[in-house]
């Protein structure tokens, strides 16, 4: 599991009903499942990766984060968690809003831009290429990166309040200077 | 006349019969005195009679659902891709049961038995029935069957309307739903398709009023335009562009009205072939049959509040290229299922196939279905 996602499963209470927003294979949704007994939804758009949930033995919705989150009531899941997709998503804002409309909380996790060794290829004159950014410009699904401030200024903007906030660079946290020395980014918000 | 042994068929099956002699209350008021209802079953039910799964039929297809019938060896059953050994649908594990549905031509009681109370046929007055109807008489055909429970009913379209309808009939002998190419009640536009068939078949003059069996005569000019205008509505413009163009019949356009172009070749052939096998009145009632389905309708058309009852788990699939029952119609079943907190997967396949496509054999839509069964405890 990613090191966002163990971080995660921490961060949610026993039995919480869960929405995972981008769930990829499922496998974050099956350990809530079992550490957490959280009952929970994923939602997928890629063809391979909602198969996998059907093998995975998750619910899966097969449909596009973009056009929202319609197929939900309001105030129907403890907690909408949208891990390492917000940096593809077109209308953040607009999914932002829809997330804390039909969570009670929600948690957000995201490649830092921030980080030192992005911020050096750019200076260098190149889109930066890491672990956490591992595609080529000319190649990569992401749409909108951002840093630990731009995100915090958004959700400033947004009146979201956030309730909890870890940095990790490879696995492990990171409390001095975080937005230049974490590489991934994990938050844990509520409505103000 | 044996087939060459393919591994993955069924192999050589054969329809039975079921009798039932209690009455059938139906849900438009009229009773059945009794009925027969004919169905076909594939693999072994087990010992803890866990296995068992309903294959649902949509309007044209019956209880043969796979393998053939050893003296016709080209009659391969509707959904053979999906059921046999191996396949998604794996007849080694589940024990299969295809089961027709009353008002049927193909071996229940329907238009084209005889009405007990008159010795002859009872055309125009068989009762027009619903899908709650069928619901009914499966869940009889299960009783005799020993099948408490089933550990899955599955079906496309119409089929589809029959999966939802067990989950409210019988919450507790359902575990698992699996509605493909559904809607919960139809449209206007659906509506006004099935309207025009029923037109085309009821002003047919070899209709008489629906007693024509006595008459020696089919209304076939009416089965053809009906047959023709679901075809259309089943393959999406698409299909059509892809399978037919604008390629001629004859190479070069004949300034008459005589076949012109390939798709009305196929229109036309399709028409030819339905009307020899298809009757009329079974037609008009199963196109009624889908006009009345409406779970929601005593429920001030809420659909989560007519769902409140289901307790089956659900796998809702749909196909982008379908125009009939589009991707949205299935997502208003899967929103009414989860303001339920009903557990449901939901399937959009970008297949080409239009309404048909769940009838083909779409590898995203297969290992789906396969991977779903797989997981299904028995």
């Amino acid at each position: 599991m990613r090191a966002d996602q163990a971080a995660i499963v921490q961060w949610v209470a026993p039995e919480s009903r869960v929405l995972d927003l981008g769930c990829g294979d499922g496998s974050l949704l099956r350990h809530l499942w079992q550490e957490r007994q959280a009952p929970g939804y994923g939602v997928e758009i890629d063809d391979a990766k909602v198969l996998d949930c059907v093998e995975n033995d998750v619910n899966v919705l097969q449909v596009d984060l973009e056009s929202g989150l319609s197929l939900f009531g309001d105030h129907t899941f403890d907690c909408v968690i949208l891990s390492e997709t917000l940096q593809t998503i077109h209308r953040i804002e607009f999914l932002m809003r829809e997330m804390l409309r039909v969570g009670r909380e929600v948690i957000v996790s995201f490649p830092n831009f921030g980080h030192w060794n992005a911020r050096l290829q750019v200076a260098l004159g190149r889109m930066p290429v890491s672990e956490t950014l591992p595609y080529e410009w000319y190649e990569t699904p992401n749409v909108h990166h951002c840093t630990t401030a731009d995100f915090e200024d958004l959700c400033r903007r947004l009146r979201v309040r956030i309730r909890e906030r870890l940095v990790l660079h490879k696995g492990r946290p990171v409390t001095f200077l975080p937005n230049l020395l974490g590489s991934v980014a994990v938050y844990r918000c509520t409505a103000a | 006349m044996n087939a060459p042994h393919d591994p993955s068929s069924v192999g050589a099956v054969h329809a039975q019969k079921a009798q039932f002699g209690e009455p059938l209350g139906l849900k438009g008021g009229a009773t059945l005195p009794g009925f027969e209802l004919a169905y076909e079953t594939y693999g072994e039910l087990n010992a803890a009679r866990s296995n068992a799964v309903l294959v649902c039929h949509a309007l044209n297809a019956s209880h043969h659902v796979a393998g053939y019938y050893a003296d016709q060896p080209d009659s391969t059953g509707w959904w053979d891709n999906l059921v046999g050994p191996g396949k998604p649908l794996d007849t080694r594990r589940f024990f299969v049961v295809g089961s027709n549905y009353i008002g049927s031509c193909f071996g229940s009681t329907g238009p084209a038995s005889n009405n007990p109370a008159t010795g002859k046929p009872w055309g125009a007055d068989f009762p027009v029935v619903t899908v709650e109807d069928w619901v009914e008489a499966q869940a009889r055909l299960a009783d005799h069957l020993g099948i408490e429970r089933f550990a899955a009913v599955i079906g496309g379209s119409l089929g589809a309307m029959q999966a939802l309808q067990w989950t409210l009939s019988y919450p507790e002998r359902i575990r698992h739903s699996i509605v493909i190419a559904a809607a919960p009640r139809l449209t206007p536009q659906n509506i006004a398709f099935n309207e025009v068939a029923r037109q085309a078949i009821m002003t047919d003059p070899d209709f008489h009023g629906g007693h024509y069996y006595d008459k020696g005569v089919v209304p076939v000019r009416g089965l053809r335009i009906a047959r023709m205008i679901g075809h259309i509505t089943y393959l999406s413009g698409e299909a059509m562009a892809e399978k037919f163009g604008r390629l001629l019949h004859r190479g070069a356009p004949g300034f008459d009205f005589d076949i012109d172009f390939e798709v009305e070749s196929y229109l036309r052939h399709q028409g030819d072939k339905f009307s020899t096998y298809f009757d009329a009145n079974t037609y008009l009632r199963i196109t009624k049959a889908l006009d009345y389905f409406d779970p929601a309708a005593e429920y001030g058309g809420n659909l989560s509040v007519a769902l409140a009852r289901a307790k089956a788990a659900f796998l809702v699939a749909s196909f982008k290229s379908d125009w009939r029952f589009p991707p949205p119609r299935s997502r208003e079943i899967v929103r009414a299922l989860l303001d339920n907190q009903r557990i449901v997967s939901y399937l959009e396949i970008d297949a080409p196939g239009g309404h048909d496509a769940f009838l083909l054999e779409d590898p995203r839509y297969h290992k789906a279905l396969a991977a779903y069964f797989a997981n299904i405890d028995l």
